[in-house]
């Protein structure tokens, strides 16, 4: 549309140029004249220099809706994590535990087994009931957000599934954690 | 599934008479005596000779049965066995009395003769006389009947039989551990309920394998053994019957249960539960099934532990602030803290003698393993300290104690280890592969 109304604008400054009458014309087209445009002219296309960028497009590329892959995908981790003997949760822990917890609001039909763990610097039998404290601060938080407590179980692993083997700071913080493990639609957990 | 042979077996110990009559009399020479506490530091030279035997079908047995006697009292720290090739008399009796002069000049301060008759194919008569060499006099002399496939066990009562007469105190060795056996790297990592002799021998499975399962503890009649598995998805204490291979799910709560152990007397359990994230003590009769509640406090409380007569308990709990020891009633009154270093204590143990808690403590980067008065804490002993050490379980005679080891790093593998009262003779139990969570059974009967 707007190529052709400053096609129309040409037209009218060439009539206005050839008119003997001082006064200008203008000629205002309430209604859009249809003209076909000149037949483009073609030239052989230039070699291109730079590959155009690709055209971002509002596509979904996660995991399937509904799934457990989608679940940690929409609440950024299926793991909240917790200091040395502590199982209160941290600002962050609590952001991912609100998205865990929209995400489980909105499939009603998943249910959650929220696993407590801990890292190697504990013994044993302490670190069990430790991990089940930590299951249940999870279990409480989500349960704050509306989910239905029914749909949540809790286990403690104490120290003995450790994502990180490693014997450091960094793998200790990573082990000292809750998983929430879902489940959808009769699917075990892996 | 593996099970061990009936080890009901008949063993006929018999005090019989073997003694005889040694006319030398000697007053002025003490009785040759072992003491306990220590022995270590001057071990007591013996000599233990290979059985003597008639049998080609038992001339094995004669060497291993001796062999293992070595061992056992070896490992004890408390006695240097001498080299066989260094004895000079070579006894064709036992029933003679030994050449003492011979003996003394290898510097034995003991001897033990043996021999094995081979009664029937099915039966085999064990006899042994322990001597005192500078006393020159016999201190025991026992018979035992029994299979041929049970040998290991007569000669671990031999053992029995000469540290007890020698220390005064009954010995350990007659016994077994059951543990859990390990597989794969820390973050993979298999565990499978195992039980082996006291000195490693025999290793059997007990379970199969495809559940996590941990800390594992006999009841005092040895048939029995509590465990944790995660066999339904989550911790729940199972009893488990090592002659029949019959298990069942204590009581089958909807909350997690941990931390079993039996009473003294075998006709409890005591565990702790976990409701809403709070871990409680709890302790069910096995008879009728009935279940008290002892703690109820909103922190921790777990590894609870039996004093040996069976009125006190001592627990692990952060209801202080950080995991410390303490000892209440039985019947769950008068909590009293035991616990007052610095570090954090777990996993307390009662001693079969009553007057000790063996413990882990993290303190400085380290788990140590050692013992506390029972009644008042004080007298705090450290007895092995490395990156990762906890689970201490006591020797039937309160004596030794085994405990878990893990290494550092993603490899770092489990073992067990013994160590003494003393914190002297710190060994590895011998295992065929990585092993944890150590339990000692009672003297077999």
């Amino acid at each position: 549309m707007k190529t052709r109304y400053i096609l129309l604008g040409s037209i009218a400054l060439t009539l206005s140029a050839c008119a003997s009458t001082p006064e200008v014309e203008e000629v205002v087209e309430t209604e859009p004249v249809q003209q076909e445009l000149p037949p483009p002219v073609v030239e052989p296309a230039p070699e291109p220099v730079v590959q155009a960028p690709p055209v971002v497009q509002e596509v979904y590329t996660g995991p399937p809706p509904g799934t457990a892959e989608h679940f940690k995908y929409v609440s950024g981790d299926d793991r909240v994590y917790f200091g040395y003997d502590r199982y209160d949760l941290s600002s962050q822990a609590r952001d991912v535990l609100r998205k865990q917890s929209e995400w489980l609001n909105q499939y009603g039909q998943a249910i959650v087994v929220v696993g407590g763990n801990c890292d190697e610097r504990g013994t044993r039998e302490y670190n069990l009931a430790l991990g089940a404290r930590r299951a249940d601060a999870v279990k409480a938080f989500l349960v704050s957000q509306g989910v239905n407590p029914s749909r949540i179980t809790t286990v403690s692993y104490g120290k003995e599934r450790p994502i990180a083997g490693e014997s450091n700071e960094a793998a200790w913080a990573l082990n000292r954690n809750a998983h929430s493990s879902v489940m959808v639609g009769g699917n075990t957990r892996s | 599934m593996l099970f061990r042979r009936s080890i009901s077996v008949y063993i006929l110990s018999l005090v019989i008479g073997l003694f005889m009559s040694v006319s030398m009399s000697m007053p002025a020479q003490a009785q040759l005596e072992v003491d306990i506490t220590r022995g270590h530091t001057n071990p007591t030279p013996i000599a233990i000779p290979d059985f003597l035997n008639a049998h080609p079908e038992t001339a094995q047995i004669s060497k291993d049965m001796a062999k293992v006697i070595r061992d056992d009292l070896e490992r004890s720290g408390l006695f240097a066995v001498l080299d066989p090739a260094s004895y000079i008399e070579k006894q064709t009796d036992i029933n003679y009395q030994p050449k003492f002069a011979d003996w003394r000049l290898i510097k034995a301060k003991a001897l033990v003769s043996g021999r094995i008759v081979r009664e029937s194919e099915n039966r085999l008569r064990v006899e042994f006389r322990l001597w005192d060499i500078y006393g020159g006099e016999q201190l025991d002399g026992l018979r035992f009947a029994t299979t041929p496939d049970n040998w290991r066990r007569i000669a671990h009562k031999v053992s029995d039989s000469i540290y007890k007469r020698l220390t005064g105190e009954s010995g350990y060795f007659d016994s077994r551990i059951v543990y859990i056996s390990e597989s794969g790297n820390k973050v993979n990592r298999k565990k499978r309920l195992a039980i082996m002799d006291q000195d490693g021998a025999n290793p059997q499975f007990l379970l199969g394998g495809a559940d996590l399962v941990l800390t594992p503890r006999f009841s005092p009649s040895t048939q029995t053994v509590t465990y944790l598995s995660w066999e339904t998805g989550r911790s729940q204490v199972y009893l488990l019957d090592i002659e029949t291979g019959r298990r069942e799910i204590l009581g089958n709560f909807p909350n997690l249960t941990m931390a079993p152990r039996f009473s003294p007397n075998g006709t409890k359990l005591i565990f702790s539960m976990s409701k809403g994230g709070n871990s409680d003590i709890y302790v069910m009769d096995l008879k009728s099934r009935s279940t008290q509640r002892l703690t109820t406090d909103p922190s921790i409380d777990t590894s609870p532990s039996f004093s040996p007569d069976g009125r006190k308990i001592v627990f692990n709990s952060d209801r202080g602030g950080s995991p410390q020891l303490y000892t209440m009633n039985a019947n769950g009154s008068n909590v009293k803290r035991l616990s007052f270093g610095d570090g954090r204590y777990t996993t307390p143990v009662w001693s079969p003698r009553g007057d000790l808690i063996a413990f882990t403590k993290s303190l400085n980067g380290q788990f140590h393993i050692g013992v506390m008065g029972a009644a008042d804490g004080k007298g705090e002993r450290i007895l092995d300290s490395s990156y990762m050490n906890e689970g201490p379980t006591w020797a039937p005679n309160g004596r030794v104690i085994l405990f878990s080891r893990e290494g550092r790093g993603a490899n770092g593998r489990s073992s067990i280890w013994s160590i003494d009262l003393n914190g002297q003779n710190l060994l590895k139990v011998p295992t065929s592969g990585a092993a944890s969570d150590p339990a000692w059974s009672p003297l077999l009967p």
